[in-house]
């Protein structure tokens, strides 16, 4: 199903957050009733429910993909227990510049992003480089659910429930050779479908690109998502195939991902590119250090509302130092951004 | 002319008062009923501040454009609303930073210093503020005829305030400077034609 106007979408007709919110806690009750009767066994879950508003487009994803999706179970270890944001919210309010600058173009523009079949190219350093149908890619893959916070550079956050599979067991698969030293990703170029990416005013030299450093993309929360409220990915967030890095700023976090390159040195990023003392290749969440133009001390955690903003203090490395701060012992933060 | 109404030229007048004294009340008043219909979107605050900014930039290039549109054009009606229309840029001006003050800082003291003195795109923000205050306080027609020659002298700087008003826009420039071109263009047009009148004189 497609969204046509999603600004006809009446606020009378999405679930009141009373409502919602004892659903959740229905659940809730439910899993810890789950979880006492399953003493022993891992931090893992079961039962993925989200509250998908009826009227709601929703994105069940190839067919090939659908067990897969199905099966996703959450993994709790990894997850937060803040309330994620509501569905709405989640796929109408994002940043994809190849369809629009504004928050409400890629929701408005992607409905007809061709996203199967989906090819991926891995490249460079890697023992087993190739083109690769993403169904190939994902199939020895179980897909955990997480729920992750989000923190745009921009100082507005969200709490997602993401699908996907450790990026570190991607990489194992296709064995890179010891002088791969970061991973360097690209987003599509389809100046057809993408229609940012044919704008004479746009900043940015397209294909879109990001990179990890070869630690970083092994950390256990590094996350290749293909799904998030339990079902896939809505073209506007990514489809078919993102990354999700936690613990730094969103822009990390690559859509629509078509190549994968294990590289020796440093790989520039679009953001580092367009304004290198703005944005740093590390972009790690950090209420510290500031960019230049918004502070990062506190962020504005949606869906916000104007009698209360929800003006959050930010934490460092977004709340996930505990997982990720050992990587950058000794490192100066200020000067790697 | 789009304003010739089928009335008395003291009717028509009127008319074209109450028109636009109240359009420009319009953006806030949409702005009221998405807010009470629950329609400013996921991030309500970010949409409310954007919006205020740019209408109070809208008003700014309409109170230049009076003198081009009067002289130029033969608007000679315009002049009368010249003060009006920089009197709703000041407006919208406050509202933006209200809007900033309560939706995207919450009223917190020591966020409000910070922003006010690392940010230099909201340091010169302000300072257009700071220079349109003194402008909108003298705008009466008492103040007028109390400064006299001096008021013409205070009110001309609304050229270094839309400067900085569009070096402010400017340095929000992210992905796209599509909005910040047109703006700008507009802006050397209803500015270049004042350097054109002083040099041809």
């Amino acid at each position: 199903m497609l969204i046509k106007k999603p600004d006809s979408i009446k606020s009378s007709q999405i679930t009141p957050e009373s409502v919602y919110r004892n659903r959740r806690q229905f659940i809730k009750a439910g899993l810890g009733l789950a979880a006492v009767s399953s003493l022993g066994l891992p931090s893992i879950a079961q039962a993925l429910e989200y509250d998908i508003p009826a009227d709601l487009p929703q994105y069940p994803g190839p067919e090939w993909m659908r067990a897969q999706l199905a099966a996703a179970v959450r993994n709790e270890t990894f997850s937060t227990s803040e309330e994620p944001a509501p569905y709405y919210n989640a796929i109408t309010h994002n940043n994809f510049y190849e369809f629009g600058t504004d928050k409400r173009d890629p929701v408005r523009k992607a409905q007809n992003f061709k996203t199967d079949p989906w090819t991926v190219e891995i490249a460079g350093e890697v023992a087993k480089p190739g083109n690769y149908n993403l169904e190939d890619i994902l199939k020895p893959h179980a897909l955990e659910d997480r729920v992750y916070r989000l923190r745009c550079v921009e100082a507005w956050s969200m709490v997602i429930p993401w699908l996907g599979f450790p990026l570190a067991d991607l990489i194992k698969r296709f064995e890179p050779t010891s002088k791969a030293k970061f991973v360097r990703f690209e987003t599509l170029v389809d100046k057809e479908q993408m229609p940012e990416q044919d704008s004479i005013f746009s900043t940015i030299d397209w294909p879109y690109v990001e990179g990890l450093r070869m630690d970083e993309a092994m950390n256990p929360l590094t996350l290749m998502a293909v799904g998030v409220y339990g079902n896939a990915l809505p073209p506007q967030n990514g489809a078919p195939l993102r990354l999700v890095v936690p613990w730094k700023y969103g822009f990390k976090s690559i859509k629509s991902i078509v190549k994968i390159e294990f590289v020796e040195e440093m790989p520039a990023s679009s953001w580092n590119i367009i304004a290198p003392g703005e944005y740093g290749f590390f972009a790690n969440v950090n209420p510290e250090v500031d960019h230049p133009r918004w502070s990062q001390a506190t962020e504005r955690r949606l869906p916000s509302s104007l009698l209360s903003p929800n003006i959050v203090d930010t934490l460092p490395y977004n709340g996930y130092g505990e997982e990720v701060a050992q990587m950058y012992k000794g490192m100066d933060l200020k000067k790697w951004y | 002319m789009v304003l010739s109404l089928p009335f008395s030229p003291v009717i028509q007048s009127r008319l074209r008062w109450w028109l636009l004294f109240l359009l420009p009340l319009w953006p806030l008043a949409n702005l009221v009923w998405l807010g009470v219909s629950n329609d400013l979107g996921t991030d309500p605050a970010k949409f409310i501040v954007d919006e205020m900014g740019t209408w109070a930039i809208n008003f700014l290039w309409i109170t230049l454009a009076i003198t081009p549109a009067r002289q130029a054009l033969g608007w000679s009606w315009a002049l009368k609303f010249r003060r009006m229309m920089g009197l709703y840029a000041l407006f919208y001006a406050v509202l933006h930073l209200l809007a900033f003050c309560t939706f995207l800082i919450g009223w917190r003291s020591d966020l409000f210093f910070r922003e006010l003195t690392e940010r230099p795109y909201i340091i010169v923000g302000a300072l257009a503020l700071l220079i349109l205050i003194p402008m909108g306080i003298t705008s009466t027609k008492s103040m007028m005829r109390r400064l006299g020659k001096r008021w013409k002298s205070l009110h001309r700087w609304i050229y270094p305030a839309s400067l900085l008003v569009m070096l402010h826009f400017i340095w929000q420039i992210r992905a796209s400077f599509y909005e910040q071109l047109i703006y700008g263009l507009i802006l050397a047009v209803l500015l270049g034609y004042r350097l054109y009148l002083r040099y041809q004189r």
